[in-house]
């Protein structure tokens, strides 16, 4: 293909790309370290409000914002520096809290309490679902040519369900005297409350996440299982393997690309993990590093918000991430280079 | 398929035309957005009565409302908000002072119902909410205990009725993490006498007023479902409703559930009644819900605007839905639904304290309560970490130097 047509072929995507990722990640990036402020004065102001039997009235001083002649409130933009990371990251804090009460005390900052619950998630989750996909891929590959339709609809299901619907659907079954509950109350013969401590929590949400993913990796390990060269299997039958060993000799080996193709986008969709967050309405027991950027992002009733925290809290995200892809990026890069 | 177009457009002509209950009729276009409860439902129903008027009711109202009324034309001309979701608009100069108004058509209107900023009203209150203690009836007479006034008393109830084992938590409370739980701490905190803030907005909690309203949430928790702290006031009033709780601080626009034939298992059992008091004051904070009107609007929309919303908050709209809410409006009558909501207030109960700082202080209690309650974390530490946290944000915010 000449430059011309590659060009032409790929310019429009490159353009998106540009246009939707790279530019927005950019402007996340300066807003990390810059703070937009009202310029507040202080007043002295007599406010009143409904009161029984009479009206409620107290002067107080405020501060208010000063507007420009147009009525818009004058901001000032200023430069940070890294001021912005250093709040979301609170080393400081956090370095003191380690020496006087060890690791654990970690758990009472913000970022670190969500950094711990978004690693274990995201590390315990990754076996799983590479296990329950490939062992659904095997199900699917072995049923009978009859059933196998309505099976790959049945196993795909899940995947299909928009996660904050799922995560509140689950909720609901085990929230209070839920469905579930009631029933795991009635096998244990005991009172069970699974949202009134952190790690039943934790682990629904990983169950959940696990669910609700594992078709995915299955349908793409079943396009896999398709492409086993048949001689090789055959070979092996004959040589005397068993199902075992050819599975771990011949199949894995060559489902390779694919496992770790499925275990980059699990990293990066499980580092994000946030909807189980709401869905679940855990904040008073475990968040996430993405809820953190989200907190920081939404407006409180007076109409303030955290932009420069939220934007230094979405770097240190996707920085966590790129760390996380490293040894599987570096993996593929070998491949790659010895296949040449 | 032409007279289906002609029926058609007849039948909406008719269906704008529907002024009959409406002493004004409009010819403005107008548009309104607020919150999405039972009492804007009925006010906005009654002022699309006056014709061209659309109402938005919609529960993210406080995000859109800022940016929507700083367009110029205001997007909405006419606005719902409370105490707090005042405050932006206040702050950007985006709604209009209404005293020529108020003189003009709204001589009927109450003092009270007239919220005033620096002398100058900027909103019409049409209803007020607020928690207070709501019971039992018959809980409480079986076992003979009198009814709780404090926190104390509740407390010894509580134990009573769990001993007695009628049901299956004696507290409900609405603990959830996040702006619920803020709020609960505000109410005690208040209750105590506190003040929120010091010169120049810095935090004011870490005290032993602080302490002294953790304390008593903590106290309160030892009775209530394990899970308080995914409990919202829905799922509170659906705990009294199936007769699972006896006693809980619940929002006064909550009281008509309790009565709900098609839902509630408890009707004319649970009793209303004043919020425990706290050392100084009830535990409790006074809200107002209420209209107000944009600046980027003409003299004459904002006239138009007025009026249609006098229509909406008329005496015959409250006759028809007295019960939707504690209204302001004339022509409400205190049931036995209201009683709380009007002892708390006799008995001295604080306006919610909107403005910018309280807005990041409600935040940051609400993330950070939690970790004393589930034990993290001890009282001091717990406040002091919620002031470190609102600092941040307040010095980000440009309300703390």
């Amino acid at each position: 293909m000449n430059f011309k047509t590659f060009a032409a072929f790929v310019g429009p995507s490159v353009f998106m790309m540009l246009l939707f990722i790279a530019l927005p990640l950019a402007s996340v990036l300066k807003q990390s370290f810059y703070v937009t402020q009202p310029i507040y004065e202080t007043v002295e102001v007599e406010s009143c409000s409904p009161g029984f039997p009479e009206q409620i009235c107290v002067t107080e001083r405020k501060s208010v914002p000063k507007l420009d002649e147009d009525g818009k409130i004058v901001e000032v933009t200023t430069y940070v520096g890294l001021q912005s990371y250093r709040n979301v990251l609170e080393l400081e804090r956090a370095w003191n809290a380690v020496k006087r009460d060890g690791l654990m005390a970690l758990q009472s900052i913000d970022f670190w309490k969500a950094l711990r619950f978004t690693l274990t998630f995201t590390l315990i989750t990754l076996p799983l679902v590479l296990g329950f996909g490939l062992g659904i891929a095997l199900m699917i590959n072995n049923a009978s040519q009859a059933i196998k339709g309505p099976v790959i609809f049945i196993s795909l299901l899940p995947f299909i369900i928009t996660p904050v619907i799922g995560a509140l659907s689950i909720n609901w079954l085990f929230r209070g005297d839920g469905i579930l509950t009631a029933f795991i109350e009635w096998y244990l013969q005991r009172d069970v409350s699974m949202f009134a401590q952190a790690w039943t929590i934790e682990v629904l949400i990983m169950l959940y996440r696990v669910w609700h993913v594992a078709p995915f990796a299955a349908i793409v390990f079943y396009a896999g299982l398709q492409t086993v060269n048949s001689d090789a299997l055959e070979s092996a039958v004959i040589d005397g393997a068993s199902r075992w060993q050819r599975m771990k000799y011949v199949v894995i080996p060559h489902l390779m690309p694919l496992i770790i193709f499925i275990s980059m986008i699990h990293l990066m969709d499980a580092y994000r993990v946030f909807e189980e967050i709401v869905g679940f309405s855990s904040q008073g027991y475990v968040i996430s590093l993405q809820w953190l950027t989200y907190d920081f992002l939404v407006p409180d009733q007076a109409g303030n918000r955290s932009i420069s925290r939220a934007s230094a809290s979405a770097m240190l995200t996707m920085i966590g991430i790129a760390i996380l892809l490293v040894p599987l990026l570096r993996r593929t890069w070998q491949d790659h280079k010895g296949g040449h | 398929m032409f007279k289906k177009l002609a029926l058609a457009g007849a039948l909406s002509v008719m269906t704008t035309g529907a002024w009959a209950a409406c002493a004004y009729e409009n010819t403005t276009p107008l548009k309104s957005l607020s919150a999405g409860f039972e009492a804007w439902k009925a006010v906005t129903d009654a002022m699309a009565e006056c014709g061209n008027f659309q109402a938005s009711l919609d529960q993210e109202f406080r995000e859109k409302q800022p940016e929507a009324f700083a367009a110029k034309p205001a997007l909405y001309q006419i606005g719902g908000v409370a105490n707090s979701t005042m405050v932006p608009l206040l702050n950007a100069g985006t709604i209009r002072p209404l005293d020529d108004l108020v003189a003009k058509y709204g001589q009927h209107l109450k003092p009270n119902q007239l919220i005033k900023v620096d002398g100058k009203i900027y909103a019409i209150a049409m209803m007020v909410n607020l928690q207070h203690l709501m019971y039992r009836e018959d809980i409480l007479n079986d076992l003979g205990i009198a009814v709780p006034t404090t926190y104390a008393e509740m407390l010894d109830a509580a134990a009573k009725i769990k001993e007695a084992g009628v049901v299956d938590y004696p507290i409900g409370g609405t603990f959830k993490t996040g702006w619920n739980l803020g709020e609960e701490f505000i109410n005690n905190f208040l209750g105590e006498g506190g003040e929120f803030f010091t010169d120049g907005n810095m935090p004011n909690i870490n005290n032993e007023k602080g302490v002294a309203a953790l304390e008593v949430m903590k106290a309160l928790t030892e009775y209530m479902d394990p899970e308080y702290l995914v409990s919202d006031s829905t799922y509170v009033q659906q705990q009294f409703q199936q007769g699972k709780i006896a006693m809980a601080n619940l929002w006064a626009s909550r009281a008509a559930a309790m009565d709900d034939e098609a839902e509630s298992q408890v009707v004319g059992k649970v009793v209303m009644a004043a919020a425990p008091m706290g050392s100084e004051r009830p535990a409790s904070s006074l809200w107002w819900d209420g209209v107000v009107f944009a600046t980027n609007m003409t003299d004459e929309v904002a006239e138009a605007a007025f009026q249609v919303a006098m229509e909406g908050m008329d005496t015959e709209m409250v006759k028809a839905n007295n019960d939707a809410a504690v209204w302001l409006i004339d022509g409400f009558e205190a049931g036995r639904l209201a009683q709380g909501a009007y002892e708390t207030a006799q008995k001295g109960a604080a306006p919610y304290p909107g403005s910018g700082p309280m807005g990041i202080m409600h935040t940051v209690l609400g993330n950070g309560i939690s970790d004393y309650l589930t034990g993290a974390k001890d009282a001091a530490t717990t406040l002091a970490d919620i002031e470190a946290a609102y600092i941040t944000a307040a010095k980000e915010s440009g309300l703390v130097q």
